[in-house]
């Protein structure tokens, strides 16, 4: 076990591409985490998925040694963490599960939006901030200008920033001294009972579920009897260690230690990020704050293209739900799409992470519905249903009131923008909850339903705003709204992929929205192809696809004979990703794509 | 020389012991790459070269014939075509020293079609005559436009009185000329277009090719086009009605359509590009050219480099740059389609089973049949006047 005072535990916060991975890269490195032969170009960013996404999906830790100046030996821990409001909760679990953070800004670039959502969350776990001013040796380099602008966007001195560049390693040493320095060592009481902070858990096929804790008190070891509080449920401990990065056994973890544990734990979803681990002789007496069960809000039908592929998704999905607790599904049979599974996720971009999986992983094309939130149904009978997909609506005479789920959004944004986050709102149905300043950054609170929010809410925020808000949501509850059904009709018939619930006042637009979306989503058949968006039977919109009149290529020759064969292979992949509804062919993207509003 | 074409007989039943090739024919083509200035819209293989070593690149295209000879063993040839480029650059001793070799190693058949393509400048019909005397007997000519403002838009160095001039000279050296346009440009309606084709079809002798302007990416409209800068193209359905009104037209001329860009009197028809279109054999000479030969291994696609220094450093290395990949028959069936059904006399689905090991599924016909969009006529499948406007789509109805 180490000495708390000899402990360091930090986060990075930067901005995509401002040179997070390489600093982590080059800490490793220096401090021997790694040999040669083993250090791969950024080692923590270890999904292709994530690497692609810029996104960082899974928290991820390594443990470096490190001898100080002072000439004392100290342990720095550094955790990576997700960085997208779908997974909020995750980054503020492993935020709090570290004392300080290190804010990596490119010297010439500075301070970004994702930089701003990020930092603010390691303001709110009360970390010490050690600014960091990367890519120093570029010509375009400002290191003064961007000082400042930390100053007065951040609000944090800047006086003492690093100047780096993680790229040819200058200025490395500096940071571990900053980091042994200017970072508060965790606070911890060996004595007391264990007291363990889950701040993520993942599937490996070798090991079972791997947990990532960090302890606050007591003593974590081998052999030791466990409880996971939230759920009651007792383990043995088989392994404990540390990550170098590399998985390796360790004697013991102490307070202010980060480090895994397995237990022949079966599932993820066993494992609740931010549950409190203790002993199961010697329990604490209170649950570390903040913990809550994570649960789905969006919902989608997911179905093979091709019928045949549904029992390798279905064994696909189970593969993917053992990693990941925070997805959930049940199989669903749909009138046009056949044999699939409804599924849960966190937001709109868990969602086409998961899809994107499937796909890639496992080979699986794939026809995602359009998703939809959790409603409720207050029956005449007075009994309650919630309502997963739109296409189970009942008759709506057996129905009192449909309630739908709403949040309390935070957003952070620089005074130049407000106008435009306050229209977003609005438009979203919006109610405006208060409206504070700090310095030149506004902070609004709105309620908002969750309905306007899972599409592309965030992306709508990232562009009006130009990337410079932070957007962090609660689950507050259900609200009885005037909502209705809106279905589709592609050529007459309806599509129920399609179907969609919307509040009666915004049908009109959203309806038109929709149509236009498809049109331009729909490839021209041979046909007329009308679509429209209809609620109980009554067409509220409604836009053509004209007939194809001509398609043909002008030219074909002898030397064009080999390209055009080829193109015609192309096609018949490009034919694989679309479903057929009636005589329509429809693209899978489609179904997700009609929802997203272009402003 | 300059032998009349003989008629046209349809091949309906092609003798099964025959190779594939023989239902289309054998015709060798000569790619000549270079160009005075590139125009806008072309893509194919073309340079702009000032300083051109004529002995080298003659020396060069005899060399690589001899290798496709090798390839195709004794066979005659149907035709000949030179295309580019602008094959009007070549020197006239060249293109004989071509057509004195292709003869020498295959030798014509009777009523053998030997075409150049042109471009209308007074500067190149002063060829004309030196072409004809070695043996060409059909120009196709590259008129694009009747209006000096859109030659100009299509990056043209002729002016229309000029390209008149060129006609006329042409059409007192050869017995066969045909001529393009181009359709659906910039700004152009459809009574326009009606009116420029009419004018066309005064001129007409025997054949003329009618392009709908096609944007091509790697061109520079391509570039414009991408970054929205190319404005006043019509929309698909003024595109569209530009093409019926062209059938109209051209049929009540007597210059029906037989492909789906091409308009001949009966009998006028391109002997060489009907040998693509029925899929026979062609050797591909020079840079970029493609071929299809086959030889007692089975069918070989040919191909060149594109670039002319590489292609001529090459042959001067090796003797050719013939590449050859084996094309599968069922490859082979898939393109015998694609080419045969361009052509309003349509494919024959006995040849296109033989090729594929299977007939095409009635599932695949009957729908496109029950729209209008062919006929079937026993073994015959045609695509109709509509059909062929939606040629593109019938064939992923049917191959994909």
């Amino acid at each position: 076990m180490t000495e708390l005072s000899r402990i360091r535990n930090f986060s990075i916060v930067a901005h995509i591409d401002h040179g997070k991975s390489t600093l982590a890269d080059r800490l490793i490195q220096i401090t021997g985490g790694l040999t040669d032969r083993e250090m791969k170009e950024q080692v923590l960013d270890s999904m292709e998925l994530e690497r692609e996404r810029g996104i960082t999906i899974k928290a991820q830790t390594v443990r470096l040694n490190y001898t100080a100046q002072d000439g004392n030996d100290y342990v720095l821990n550094l955790i990576d963490t997700p960085g997208h409001v779908d997974f909020a909760y995750e980054v503020s679990r492993s935020m709090r599960a570290v004392e300080g953070s290190l804010l990596v800004v490119d010297a010439s670039q500075g301070v970004e939006a994702q930089t701003l959502a990020n930092v603010y969350q390691a303001i709110d776990a009360n970390h010490e901030i050690v600014p960091v001013l990367n890519k120093i040796d570029l010509p375009a380099a400002e290191p003064d200008r961007v000082k400042e602008q930390i100053e007065d966007v951040i609000g944090i001195d800047a006086s003492e920033a690093v100047l780096i560049s993680a790229k040819s390693g200058l200025g490395i040493p500096d940071v571990l001294e900053a980091i042994v320095n200017r970072l508060p060592a965790p606070t911890g009481d060996r004595e007391a009972p264990l007291k363990a902070m889950l701040v993520d858990s993942w599937y490996d096929a070798y090991l079972g579920v791997v947990v990532l804790v960090r302890i606050r008190d007591g003593v974590l070891k081998k052999g030791d009897k466990i409880r996971m509080m939230s759920t009651k449920a007792d383990y043995q401990v088989d392994r404990v260690g540390v990550f170098s990065p590399v998985m390796k056994d360790w004697p013991e973890l102490g307070p202010g230690e980060l480090g895994f544990l397995t237990a022949s734990i079966k599932q993820v979803r066993d494992t609740r990020v931010g549950d409190t681990i203790t002993h199961e002789k010697r329990p604490c007496a209170q649950m570390l704050p903040g913990f809550k069960p994570s649960i789905p809000v969006v919902f989608c039908g997911l179905f093979p293209v091709d019928a045949n592929d549904f029992e390798d998704m279905r064994e696909a999905i189970e593969k993917l739900a053992l990693n990941d607790a925070s997805f959930t599904y049940e199989m669903e049979t749909s009138a046009a799409l056949g044999f699939g599974f409804r599924c849960g996720f966190l937001g709109l971009l868990h969602l086409e992470v998961i899809r994107d999986r499937l796909e890639r992983e496992y080979d699986i094309d794939l026809v995602t519905t359009a998703p939809s939130v959790v409603y409720r149904l207050q029956m005449r009978d007075g009994t309650v249903r919630e309502l997963h997909n739109p296409a189970d609506m009942p008759d709506l005479t057996h129905v009192e009131e449909i309630e739908e789920p709403w949040i309390k959004a935070t957003i952070l944004v620089p005074d130049d923008y407000l106008g435009a986050v306050l229209k977003l709102c609005e438009e979203r149905r919006g109610q405006q909850r208060d409206l504070t300043y700090a310095g030149s950054r506004a902070m609004v609170v709105y309620d908002l339903p969750l309905n306007e929010v899972v599409f592309d809410f965030y992306d709508r925020l990232k562009s009006v705003t130009k990337g410079y808000a932070s957007f962090d949501y609660q689950i507050e509850g259900y609200r009885a709204e005037n909502l209705v059904k809106m279905q589709i009709l592609v050529n007459d018939e309806p599509v129920d992929a399609l179907s969609t619930m919307v509040h009666r006042d915004r049908a009109e637009m959203r309806g038109r929205a929709m149509c236009e979306k498809l049109k331009e989503l729909i490839p021209p058949h041979m046909f007329k192809v009308p679509i429209q968006a209809a609620i109980g039977g009554r067409v509220i919109a409604r836009e053509t696809i004209r007939a194809m009149r001509k398609d043909v290529t002008a030219k074909c020759y002898g030397g064009d004979v080999t390209r055009k064969r080829k193109l015609l292979e192309k096609q018949k992949a490009g034919k694989k990703k679309m479903r057929q509804f009636g005589k329509v062919d429809i693209p899978q993207e489609a179904f997700i794509n009609a929802l997203k509003m272009d402003g | 020389m300059t032998p009349t074409p003989a008629p046209l007989t349809r091949r309906d039943a092609a003798d099964a012991a025959a190779p594939d090739w023989q239902a289309g024919g054998f015709g060798v083509y000569v790619h000549w790459p270079f160009c005075l200035a590139k125009c806008p819209y072309c893509d194919f293989n073309s340079h702009v070269s000032r300083e051109v070593d004529q002995d080298a690149w003659r020396v060069a295209l005899l060399a690589e014939m001899r290798a496709a000879r090798e390839l195709t063993g004794p066979r005659r040839a149907r035709s000949m075509f030179f295309g580019g480029g602008t094959p009007s650059l070549m020197p006239p001793a060249t293109v004989a020293a071509l057509i004195e070799e292709a003869d020498r190693l295959w030798g014509f058949e009777a009523g053998a079609e030997i075409t150049l393509e042109a471009n209308p400048t007074s500067i190149e019909a002063e060829n004309f005559r030196g072409y004809a005397s070695g043996g060409v007997n059909r120009v196709s000519m590259g008129a694009q436009a009747l209006n000096d403002a859109d030659l100009k838009k299509l990056g043209r160095m002729h002016s229309a009185a000029e390209a008149r001039a060129a006609f006329d000279v042409a059409r007192a050296a050869f017995a066969r000329v045909s001529f393009d346009l181009i359709y659906a440009r910039q700004d152009q309606t459809p009574a326009q277009w009606q009116a420029e084709l009419a004018e066309a079809l005064a001129m007409a002798i025997d054949h003329l090719s009618l392009y709908q302007l096609t944007i091509e990416a790697g061109t520079r409209f391509g570039d414009l086009h991408a970054r929205g800068r190319l404005r006043g193209l019509p929309t698909d359905d003024r595109a569209a009605e530009m093409y019926e009104i062209t059938q109209g037209l051209t049929e009540a001329a007597g210059l029906p359509a037989y492909e789906i860009s091409n308009h001949a009197r009966p009998g006028a028809e391109s002997r060489h590009n009907l040998v693509y279109w029925r899929y026979g054999d062609y050797a591909g000479i020079g840079p970029g050219a493609h071929g299809r030969i086959t030889t007692p291994q089975g069918r070989l696609a040919t191909e060149t480099r594109r670039a002319p220094a590489a292609w001529l450093s090459h042959v001067g290395a090796q003797g050719h740059d013939l590449k050859t990949e084996a094309v599968a028959p069922e490859d082979q069936a898939v393109e015998y389609l694609m080419m045969c059904l361009r052509l309003v006399e349509g494919a024959d689905l006995a040849r296109h089973a033989r090729l594929a090991g299977a007939p095409i599924a009635e599932a695949r016909i009957a729908p496109l049949a029950a729209e209008g969009l062919v006929v079937r006529d026993g073994d015959r499948l045609r695509a109709t006047a509509r059909g062929r406007a939606l040629l593109d789509h019938v064939l992923r109805e049917l191959l994909v």
